[in-house]
């Protein structure tokens, strides 16, 4: 159970926050590379909220693999939220509503974030540092 | 003192700052205008009524709303707003403290007069405070608890102290202050409610949007009788972040009418 990496995706596929956690955590990808995947997922994710037999969809919401899961959280505002953890995680979701609750507060709310950019914020790190550690 | 002119805070259009806020004063009869904007505080359980048959804010009892709290993730966004609002019409950090504090100002002067009305009317003695320190403590207290809901961390008086972080803030922040002027006292907030969201960029790390604060408490020193020069500065702690100093520089007419009642 660990929690290795958080992305944060605005409304037009671009990743606006990444951070990795732990030491023996995710191998590292140059930034380029965190850009594509996040590309790619927002594409994914478009796609998979259209497959609904049952009409409208929220979309994917876990994607896992072997030794891991990505956790998706989507807002009203389209906003996605991404959480890479090990896939016994169970707090993944709750975890998810926590980090948006502080994305809301310390990025939103401050006057100096222009909406979708890259959040380049003190007391939101501060808020992901006393939620998941650094 | 004389008072030959109206002094230039009641104009939000002060006169530094004329060509940044012209697009104001074609719209500001309007926009200063409260009585015909819908209420926010619908009333409930009251039956619903149409917004115009409901009374105007000015009609509405002083005293009902006196334990009404605000919700502070709404007031977040509205004070957001303002300081980017204001971070676009100005030409420098100095500049965006100065409009912080002019509209900090024009709350401090109402509620300075809500204050006055809801503590003392009810009062056989109702008093007002002539004196400084009195006048201080009841800034500390009873304003923070009006506006903010809790009283003030701490008041000092700087220099005499001799607290290194204070004296190296006054030299950074006052550097007009010569060496005979006496020590400005500061109020000190350890969590400001105001700004507990707002991370400054570090190419700004100088500013404070405690400067909104800073003018309401000019706004009550002025009405009360003391004219002063009223600024806010970050002075963080290892425990304390967030820590906020207001500083209050009274004009020489108040010390010299304090030095004159001491006798």
């Amino acid at each position: 159970m660990a929690i290795w990496g958080l992305w944060v995706i605005n409304k037009a596929g671009g990743l606006v926050y990444q951070r990795n956690f732990g030491a023996d955590g995710l191998p590292h990808l140059t930034s380029n590379e965190y850009l594509v995947l996040a590309g790619t997922l927002h594409g994914i994710h478009a796609i998979t909220s259209r497959l609904s037999p049952t009409g409208a969809s929220s979309g994917a919401q876990t994607i896992s693999g072997e030794t891991f899961k990505l956790t998706i959280l989507l807002t009203a505002t389209g906003t996605k939220f991404v959480l890479l953890t090990s896939l016994a995680e169970p707090t993944a979701d709750s975890v998810l509503q926590k980090v948006y609750e502080a994305y809301a507060d310390a990025v939103m709310k401050n006057p100096f974030h222009t909406p979708e950019m890259p959040i380049r914020n003190e007391g939101f790190d501060a808020r992901i540092n006393a939620l998941l550690g650094s | 003192m004389s008072y030959a002119q109206p002094h230039p805070r009641f104009s939000v259009l002060s006169s530094s700052s004329l060509a940044s806020a012209e697009h104001l004063s074609t719209a500001s009869s309007t926009r200063f205008s409260l009585s015909s904007a819908p209420s926010i505080n619908t009333a409930t359980g009251a039956p619903a009524k149409s917004p115009a048959q409901r009374p105007s804010i000015y009609d509405r009892p002083l005293n009902k709303a006196r334990a009404a709290e605000v919700s502070a993730s709404a007031f977040a966004f509205l004070f957001s707003e303002v300081v980017q609002y204001t971070q676009k019409r100005v030409s420098g950090i100095n500049d965006l403290e100065r409009r912080l504090n002019t509209l900090g100002y024009r709350v401090g002067t109402r509620v300075l007069e809500l204050m006055t009305w809801r503590n003392e009317a009810s009062s056989k003695a109702p008093k007002r405070e002539i004196r400084f320190l009195p006048a201080l403590m009841s800034i500390h207290t009873q304003l923070w608890r009006a506006v903010f809901g809790r009283p003030a961390d701490a008041i000092e008086k700087s220099v005499e102290n001799a607290d290194e972080c204070a004296s190296a803030l006054l030299q950074r922040a006052q550097p007009m202050i010569l060496p005979a002027d006496p020590a400005p006292d500061m109020i000190i907030d350890n969590d400001p409610p105001i700004t507990r969201h707002i991370s400054v960029p570090r190419d700004m790390s100088q500013l404070s949007c405690s400067s909104f604060t800073a003018g309401v408490v000019e706004a009550v020193l002025d009405g009360l009788g003391f004219p002063a020069r009223v600024t806010a500065h970050n002075t963080p702690t290892d425990q304390y972040p967030a820590r906020t100093t207001i500083l209050i520089k009274l004009e020489k007419s108040v010390l010299d009418r304090e030095e004159a009642l001491k006798m």
